[in-house]
């Protein structure tokens, strides 16, 4: 538990790192955190598909892949039609390190401690990113559309922390 | 009985009949940003409930009581006839914060 709040908090200074306050991030990199952001999320849940044995923590892991490929589906769409490459960045590269480490640290577990530690996760996880778009993303997104999308997913991000909050509270 | 007096209860039956269809209204409802609008719907029997998602992900109309389940896909409308009345508290199973009710009278539309 303290280990995942150290990683939340770690990622949430990360995000909020006066690196990042000073220099604006472009649309490239945006894009590229957002659409990196949500693969992590897919990944973690495909883990969770092959591990979890609560019924509400699998639906949940459904849900996160159905939700995160539309929205990654979306972006994709999006920076193909704006002729915009996404440019990996410092926050992408410990966004995927961190991720990488939770898969590791995950995998090793079963039954209900794994359950506990996937949702346990995707709620920090969740106000991480929703925290980072509300706060970073959205004010620096400078073209429209990317904006609206980041927008949209914050809405679908939120409803996610929320819902994972709730499995967590049912499994206790 | 006479064939006259049978030829009008056919006649009233039939036209009770066409009724349902002829008056039932539709009723559209929005899913928008993981929100229904509105959350609280009336209907009545007969009535055919329109929901529109325009959202990127799917969503669900799934009654508690199990009376329906109907998948929305993305940026889709999906009709429904309502067969049973009550009053229907329902939500979407992928978002389960997603929350609204359905209050469906006994009586079709006259």
């Amino acid at each position: 538990m303290f280990a995942q709040l150290g990683a939340a908090i770690a990622a949430v200074m990360l995000l909020s790192s006066p690196a990042l306050a000073e220099s604006k991030l472009t649309d490239p990199q945006i894009a590229h955190i957002a659409y990196t952001a949500g693969n992590i999320d897919i990944a973690a849940a495909k883990q969770a598909l092959t591990k979890a044995s609560n019924k509400d923590v699998k639906a949940f892991a459904e849900d996160m892949v159905r939700d995160h490929e539309a929205v990654n589906k979306q972006a994709l769409d999006l920076v193909k039609k704006l002729k915009v490459t996404p440019e990996d960045n410092d926050t992408s590269k410990a966004l995927s390190k961190q991720a990488a480490d939770k898969l590791a640290e995950f995998g090793k577990l079963h039954g209900a401690a794994f359950d506990k530690a996937y949702i346990a996760n995707e709620v920090a996880y969740h106000k991480t990113v929703d925290s980072a778009l509300e706060t970073k993303l959205i004010p620096s997104a400078s073209n429209p559309e990317l904006k609206s999308l980041l927008q949209t997913g914050l809405k679908i991000f939120q409803g996610h922390e929320q819902h994972a909050e709730h499995v967590a509270a049912e499994l206790k | 009985m006479q064939p006259g007096r049978l030829c009008l209860i056919a006649g009233v039956l039939s036209l009770a009949a066409m009724a349902v269809p002829a008056h039932a209204a539709t009723i559209t409802i929005v899913m928008e940003n993981l929100v229904v609008s509105p959350a609280e719907a009336t209907a009545k029997l007969g009535d055919t409930i329109e929901w529109v998602n325009k959202d990127v992900v799917a969503h669900t109309a799934t009654a508690k009581n199990g009376d329906f389940d109907v998948t929305i896909p993305s940026r889709k409308t999906v009709t429904y006839v309502l067969k049973k009345a009550g009053t229907v508290d329902y939500y979407c199973r992928f978002h389960p914060n997603m929350k609204a009710i359905l209050k469906i009278a006994s009586e079709p539309s006259p």
